[in-house]
């Protein structure tokens, strides 16, 4: 028995603030559309299930795992990669030891990037538990939420980082 | 000196590394394996289904190695692909390449492997039943003994004899990036690239596989997301794979697993059993050490009797004891094959040791942290192997460092009230000294006798050629500032060659903690053998190498200088293989970590509140990136104590998954204090010791310990999940 066709639809995306108009098949990953048809390597397949978040990307803003969305599903919405995150923004994770083998790394980015974006979110949750959706198997977490804290507080010189609150 | 950054980080963090599975190879089909679905049994038939156009595929077996079908590493006994028998879940069998990866995925559901089934030996504990018996007489892959003075004796004269049964269950590796190798011919040569710690490894299994000399392979690492060991040698599995589909294509071919293959498929760290049988004297001081440790070695030799050995060798704990018999089996199973993982077999066999000292301290009603420093190696003993020890670290210093900088006296006063006091947590503290050898064990430096080269480029910078890998441990930045520190260069004149074997000599696997302590030694000789090739005088710095190699390329354009260099071994080293005597290690690093926990009674849950490390390692090259490994290395114990637990079901792991396979997140662990001590090892690059696999050694014990401080039971196997720590609590109320 073969299995049912898939189909193929033209969906229209903001990727990293260029309007996009792409093919993709009516199964297709968001995650698979961004690296083989977009050529946007940055963003990682870890698990494929949604547990390690090396595939984070903002849709409209919000952090989601991209081989959960069905790319159907991102059609006219906006969508930001690791590729457009500026190497200047960087300066803190790096000093701090943030990456070490890379994998998880630009969806650490990623994850990294919203929080800065929305720092309020620093009023009702700790860094690391706005940083539990991206699993690191090298750094042990602390270059990572020391990097981020210090972002924060560079780019926030009036508030409090309660980054370390448990 | 300040911590420099590491180099290819930006690259890593802006998301442009690129790795095995983001390399875009023109033609390239995928690759896909069809495995044994039983543990054990004859290979009847292989059906293909009428469900896609086999036309349209390449279709490998094991007819179609050129070589013998084996996967060259210790031992020979593993194949490529089984041809009529299997033994284990998951064996490839059949491989498959296509266009398009999801005709693959389809195709491989079309392929069906059918096998007569036969008993198989599932549990490493208990002796095999007769028609379990696959090896041997006993099924006994590897057997190894240590010994020194007389335990039975000793343990006849003692005045306590203290007993315990420790057991710490498989991990995954959870690199995140999954395996990964793509392969290709180019003008006679098969070319193989991706993820992967030894590329000489690799080489090594493909000559033999493809019956081709090293002329005719070449193995080239890709940017490597994570190995601690799981890409030390299944790699070669892969790479083999991939490359028997590329030479039958005619194509490049690349084979990517998805997570749920890459764990249920790939090596895990070896389970293990350890049994203690210790004499002490009424003061806690060991008299006598018997250990039995008893490790699953699976159903292939794999690295199994290396793990064995740095198991045993470092099971009787950084402490001083004149009578020890310690006896090591790695136990054939059909079982997926274990492989290495971070600690090699010194984190199983330490955590028996030091789970055992608290035990000896309580039935003593001593001071856990009192009978360490009782025990703990002075410098003039000797280790179980006999090995002296005379490096000048003061090792009770550093668990009492350990010790104030967790505040652990305070936090006991203040735990108690709190345990009186509160309906359902409890707190507690737990201790644990460790120590690990840097470096291959015994005679191991010796037969690799890496080499590494350091040449002069015509535009005056120099570029080291290593085999050494990056695999997140930070070996370019290591090699960078070494070279460039050596040579007075500055580093943006250092360059790291790919790690390809048509252009770097071999320098051994990157294992075994011995990078930087190993290699990095070897980058310091090559630039100084580099400035003796230049005809300048041994000290020699900056402008002066500079100038050297622009009047160098004026008079030789057509000669590249090189300066090369092979390990030696340092002088006083003896070991033997026959007795397992002597000098086990070049030097080992010393380590006493703290961990503070919480348990809910409601839930068994335990947390981990605080956790303190202290470490002596020679010497930190690189702050930053030192305390990443101890971090990392502290957060991967912490999952293996008390989260990550595989499960078995008929040889296959049930929970291959991350969704059932748990490991920490940063909202699971607390921030890892850690500080380190220095003294110098005269051996090693600037005075570095080993440091990647120290940090796995001590966090479950230490975890466990806090635990037994804070419920007063006996855990005593790992991982201390929920669910296991109910039924030891049921128990103790019983």
């Amino acid at each position: 028995m073969r299995a049912p066709e898939t189909h193929s639809t033209e969906i229209h995306l903001v990727v990293n603030g260029e309007s996009t108009r792409v093919s993709v098949d009516t199964d297709e990953r968001l995650l698979d559309t961004l690296r083989l048809r977009l050529g946007l390597t940055g963003t990682k397949e870890g698990c494929g299930e949604g547990e390690c978040g090396a595939c984070t990307v903002l849709l409209d803003g919000l952090p989601v795992n991209a081989c959960l969305v069905p790319a159907v599903q991102a059609a006219g919405r906006s969508v930001e990669t690791i590729e457009s995150i500026a190497p200047d923004r960087l300066g803190h994770m790096l000093e701090s030891g943030a990456t070490q083998c890379g994998a998880c790394t630009p969806g650490v980015v990623i994850s990294s990037h919203w929080v800065r974006e929305n720092p309020h979110l620093l009023r009702t949750h700790s860094i690391r538990e706005l940083m539990a959706g991206n699993l690191c198997r090298c750094t042990g977490y602390d270059g990572i939420v020391e990097g981020l804290a210090a972002a924060i507080d560079a780019e926030n010189p009036d508030t409090h980082d309660n980054g370390e609150r448990a | 000196m300040a911590a420099s950054t590491r180099i290819e980080g930006i690259d890593k963090l802006a998301g442009r590394e690129r790795y095995i599975d983001d390399l875009d190879i023109p033609g390239c089909w995928w690759g896909m394996t069809k495995r044994s679905p039983v543990p054990r049994g004859t290979i009847r038939e292989i059906r293909f289904g009428p469900g896609v156009d086999w036309s349209e595929f390449v279709v490998v077996d094991h007819r179609d190695i050129p070589g013998p079908n084996q996967v060259r590493l210790i031992e020979l006994d593993q194949p490529v692909l089984a041809s009529e028998y299997v033994r284990h879940v998951h064996e490839p069998v059949v491989l498959i390449a296509h266009p398009s990866r999801a005709m693959c995925r389809r195709a491989i559901r079309e392929i069906e492997i059918i096998v007569d089934p036969e008993p198989a030996a599932l549990d490493f504990r208990v002796p095999p039943a007769p028609e379990q018996i696959q090896h041997g007489p006993d099924n006994v892959l590897s057997h190894l003994t240590i010994t020194k003075g007389d335990a039975e004796r000793a343990l006849r004269d003692a005045p306590h004899i203290i007993e315990g049964v420790y057991e710490t269950g498989a991990q995954e590796h959870v690199y995140l990036e999954t395996q990964g190798m793509a392969a290709w011919e180019e003008d006679g040569t098969i070319v193989v690239k991706g993820s992967m710690q030894c590329p000489y490894y690799v080489l090594n299994a493909l000559t033999h596989a493809l019956a081709r000399d090293e002329k005719h392979v070449r193995v080239v690492q890709a940017p490597t997301g994570g190995g601690f060991g799981g890409k030390e040698d299944f790699p070669s599995v892969i790479a083999l794979h991939a490359a028997l589909l590329a030479l039958k294509a005619g194509r490049p071919v690349k084979i990517i697993y998805d997570r749920a293959e890459d764990m249920a498929c790939t090596t895990k760290r070896h389970p293990a059993l350890v049994r203690h049988r210790t004499g002490v004297d009424s003061d806690g001081r060991l008299l006598a050490q018997q250990i039995e440790m008893t490790i699953d070695g699976g159903a292939y030799v794999t690295l199994s009797p290396v793990v064995l050995s740095r198991g045993i060798i470092h099971a009787g704990g950084p402490y001083a004891c004149d009578n020890v018999s310690i006896v090591g089996r790695a136990v054939f199973t059909n079982a997926v094959p274990f492989g290495a993982f971070r600690g090699f077999g010194a984190p199983q066999s330490q955590f028996a040791g030091e789970r055992h000292m608290d035990r000896i301290a309580r039935t003593l009603g001593i001071d856990p942290a009192e009978l360490r420093r009782r025990n703990l190696i002075r410098d003039g003993q000797t280790t179980s192997t006999s090995q002296t020890i005379n490096d000048g670290t003061d090792r009770v210093a550093v668990l009492d460092t350990a010790i104030r900088l967790a505040d652990a006296e305070k936090n006991q006063q203040e735990d108690r009230a709190f345990n009186a006091s509160h309906p359902y947590l409890r707190r507690g503290t737990g201790i644990a000294c460790i120590y690990h050898g840097g470096g291959f064990t015994g005679s191991g430096e010796v037969h690799l006798a890496s080499r590494l080269h350091v040449a002069a480029l015509p535009d005056g910078r120099v570029e080291v050629r290593t085999a050494t890998t990056e695999i997140g441990q930070g070996m370019l930045t290591i090699f960078t500032d070494i070279a460039a520190d050596r040579l007075g260069l500055d580093r943006s004149r250092v360059t790291i060659a790919d790690a390809d074997t048509a252009r770097v000599p071999n320098s051994g696997p990157t294992v075994a903690s011995r990078t930087a302590m190993v290699v990095g030694k070897l980058v310091e000789d090559a630039c100084d053998d580099l400035r003796r090739t230049l005809g300048l005088d041994p000290v020699a710095r900056g402008g002066a190498v500079t100038d050297a190699i622009d009047n160098w390329y004026r008079t030789h354009p057509d000669r590249e200088p090189v300066g090369r260099a092979q390990y030696r071994q340092p002088p006083g080293i003896h070991w033997d293989d026959e007795t397992y005597r002597g000098d086990a290690y070049g030097t080992f690093a010393w380590a006493a970590y703290a961990a503070r926990v919480e348990v809910d009674l409601r839930t068994f849950q335990t947390r981990v509140l605080g956790f303190q490390t202290v470490q002596e390692i020679g010497k930190v090259l690189n702050e930053t990136l030192a305390r990443g490994q101890i971090a990392g290395g502290v957060v991967q114990a912490i999952g293996w104590a008390l989260l990550e637990e595989c499960v078995w079901r008929d040889g296959a792991m049930a929970n291959a998954q991350l969704t059932n396979y748990i490991i920490p997140t940063a909202a699971d662990v607390p921030p890892i204090g850690v500080h380190f001590l220095e003294n110098p090892y005269p051996h090693g690059a600037r005075g570095a010791k080993g440091i990647g696999e120290l940090p796995m050694d001590g966090p479950a014990p230490a975890i466990a310990n806090a635990v037994a401080d804070a419920l007063g039971v006996e855990p005593d196997t790992i991982p201390l999940t929920p669910e296991r720590l109910m039924e030891l609590m049921t128990h103790a109320r019983a």
